[in-house]
């Protein structure tokens, strides 16, 4: 393999892995705000299918792909907004809710889709994201392929995670929001509305979470399958422990879950036997299990989390 | 049994069923027809009923296996996982070694389905202990590595000569579960669930072990100050958990599919997550919120055919219902103020210990 090639190869490894990597970002991202407040979702894999459908429909309704995500996003504050009436007005479990959130996904999402699209039709023609080589930039050797040559929604998530780490460490929004996560008591006494902190970090994380699934059926895929998310929003979630529940780290776990994914789909191409692709399917979630186990050591989250808050 | 734990399940039922209604209305079609139906496929002749009673047999394994972790403070969302662990193993007994009576070969290929489970539980335990990983990111993990393995075994190492189609060669007459009637799928791991069922009641409320692991559960600094050895309780509990997930496994492929296949589970794991709650983590609630779920299910079928209601609104009516009873706090506030006084004891009793 002559020094180009291997240069061109590894530059559209690159470029696989931010896609593989930016569903599960964003709704990694998203999750930093739910469970910095002491709310942990796992229903966001129920989210990211809901986000999926709804930016397709409103591509689909509306005839502009950014009119989707603001389909999606809506989506999303709303079913932000439900979840944490659930776990924090009615005190449910917020592990019982999450599931409902992951069934009730699945079940809606499928006969939504059917009931709009119709079964076993092709695909109607929607608006969707295409990849945008940013001039003179996308012309670079190795960093053009790899980084400049993403669509609008990957370039605008590039911009927004920065904005995230610094709002969750570098501003009196992000005190807030930890301090209802570690002691919500103490936040009280100081004049927090500790409810109203979660409901709208529970939005928040929602919105996060839709996009994710809308980047799935609009950048990525330019349509909706059923069950299209296929277990992203539980890597999500892992990606959130993983990265010790700071914006910086679930970025490397995001790009080391995009790495084994890509991986796994470029040896397979090399590899002819069928039969052990689908071991190596396996290795972003062994890497994950092996991550958790050797790398992080014990990861301890908030200290409030997976409680509601009750006022005395 | 107490009015609360009767109570709540049923209103929720009712509120969730009234709201799948509505969505049927909204998707314009007829929701008393889809009903209608729904009861009859579930419960309209012996064939629908040992309909139900098949398709709530794996969700009664899966539900307890969650029920089991739960009442010890754990989370085991693997039982998907394991579910297909327990079946490779019992292919791999079931299939591969000729030449045993069925008294001898059926309880080993159910034992192998059993351990095989539990170990892929116990790794899961074992993560927990040693690096204090987190056992709902884990048991999801394990989930998919289980998959793909079986997708792979079935594609490869245990392909059915001549390998044309992605499946492991029968399991042999002598290890499959008998049918409980001519002409149904009805099979003995039903009674094997329900037997697992009063097992699981014992062990948790009539043995020493059990006490423990409600006790670490409720409250685990008063476990340790107790001096229960909490490690050893969470490696004994992820693999009873796991053990029956695998058991669930054993029954789907000895007792209807008779051979592994890539995907056999539709998701009974994750379903039986949704039945441990509806049941409230008791063996009796665990067993009736499997057969409403499978009743759901079977009669599912009949109103999708008849009144053109996809299949999928059973997945919302059971979120729903999920949702309902999640939220008793709403309910007890709302709906019971009044009889909360005469049944005070009831309620005291029936926190989670």
């Amino acid at each position: 393999m002559s020094l180009s090639s291997f240069i061109a190869a590894s530059a559209n490894f690159v470029n696989s892995d931010i896609q593989t990597a930016m569903p599960i970002l964003l709704a990694a991202t998203g999750l930093i705000f739910n469970e910095r407040t002491g709310v942990v979702n796992i229903g966001v894999e129920g989210v990211m299918l809901m986000g999926a459908l709804a930016g397709v429909a409103g591509s689909f309704l509306l005839g502009n792909v950014w009119l989707g995500v603001l389909v999606a996003i809506a989506a999303g504050g709303i079913l932000g907004l439900i979840f944490t009436f659930f776990v924090e007005t009615a005190r449910a479990d917020q592990v019982v809710v999450g599931m409902a959130f992951n069934l009730l996904g699945l079940g809606l999402t499928t006969m939504l889709n059917r009931a709009m699209f119709g079964l076993n039709t092709t695909p109607p023609r929607i608006d969707s994201f295409h990849p945008v080589s940013i001039p003179f930039l996308s012309k670079l050797p190795f960093f053009g392929t790899a980084f400049f040559t993403h669509t609008y929604l990957t370039y605008l998530a590039f911009l927004v995670i920065p904005l995230v780490s610094f709002i969750v460490f570098k501003t009196n929004i992000g005190l807030v929001l930890r301090s209802v996560g570690e002691h919500p008591r103490a936040a009280d006494t100081v004049g927090i509305n500790v409810v109203r902190v979660r409901y709208l970090a529970g939005m928040v994380s929602c919105m996060f979470g839709a996009v994710g699934g809308a980047y799935l059926s609009l950048s990525q895929l330019n349509f909706f399958t059923e069950n299209m998310t296929a277990g992203r929003g539980f890597i999500a979630l892992a990606a959130v422990v993983f990265g010790k529940w700071s914006p910086a780290g679930v970025l490397g776990a995001a790009i080391l879950f995009g790495a084994g994914s890509a991986l796994s789909y470029q040896l397979q191409t090399l590899n002819s036997y069928i039969s052990s692709s689908q071991l190596l399917l396996t290795l972003p979630y062994v890497l994950t299990l092996l991550g958790l186990a050797g790398f992080v050591g014990k990861a301890v989250g908030p200290a409030a989390s997976g409680k509601p808050y009750i006022k005395e | 049994m107490n009015l609360r734990s009767v109570v709540i399940p049923l209103v929720a039922i009712i509120l969730a069923l009234i709201i799948g209604a509505l969505i049927i209305k909204l998707l314009g079609m007829d929701p008393v027809l889809a009903y209608t139906n729904l009861a009859i496929g579930a419960f309209g002749n012996i064939y629908g009923i040992s309909n139900t009673l098949t398709q709530a047999t794996p969700l009664i394994f899966t539900g307890l296996s969650f029920a089991l972790a739960r009442r010890a403070g754990l989370l085991n969302i693997g039982a998907e996982g394991q579910l297909y662990i327990g079946g490779l193993c019992s292919v791999l007994t079931g299939a591969f070694i000729h030449g045993l009576p069925m008294i001898i070969h059926l309880p080993l290929a159910l034992l192998a389905g059993f351990v095989g489970g539990g170990f892929w539980g116990w790794i899961a335990g074992w993560l927990k202990v040693k690096f204090g990983s987190n056992e709902i990111i884990t048991t999801v993990m394990l989930n998919y590595i289980a998959i793909y393995l079986v997708s792979y075994m079935v594609s490869g190492p245990i392909i059915e000569p001549p390998g044309d189609l992605p499946q492991s060669p029968p399991v042999l007459p002598s290890a499959q579960l008998p049918y409980l009637g001519s002409g149904t799928q009805l099979h003995l791991g039903f009674v094997l669930a329900l037997i697992m069922a009063g097992l699981y009641c014992i062990f948790m409320w009539h043995t020493r072990k059990g006490y423990e692991a409600r006790v670490v559960g409720f409250n685990p600094d008063a476990g340790a100050y107790a001096g229960i050895n909490r490690n050893q309780l969470i490696y004994l509990i992820m693999f009873l958990a796991g053990g029956l997930a695998g058991l669930g496994g054993s029954g789907e492929i000895l007792g209807i599919q008779h051979r592994l296949y890539q995907n056999f589970s539709p998701g009974y794991g994750y379903d039986g997550i949704a039945v441990a709650l509806l049941g409230l983590n008791t063996p009796i609630g665990t067993v009736l919120a499997a057969i409403l779920f499978g009743a759901l299910r079977s009669g599912g079928n009949l109103m999708q055919v008849v009144a053109k209601v996809p299949l999928d609104l059973v997945y919302v009516i059971e979120a729903l219902v999920i949702i309902f009873v999640a939220s008793e706090y709403l309910f007890r506030r709302v709906k019971l103020p009044k009889l909360n006084f005469r049944f005070r004891r009831g309620i005291e009793r029936s926190e989670p210990l």
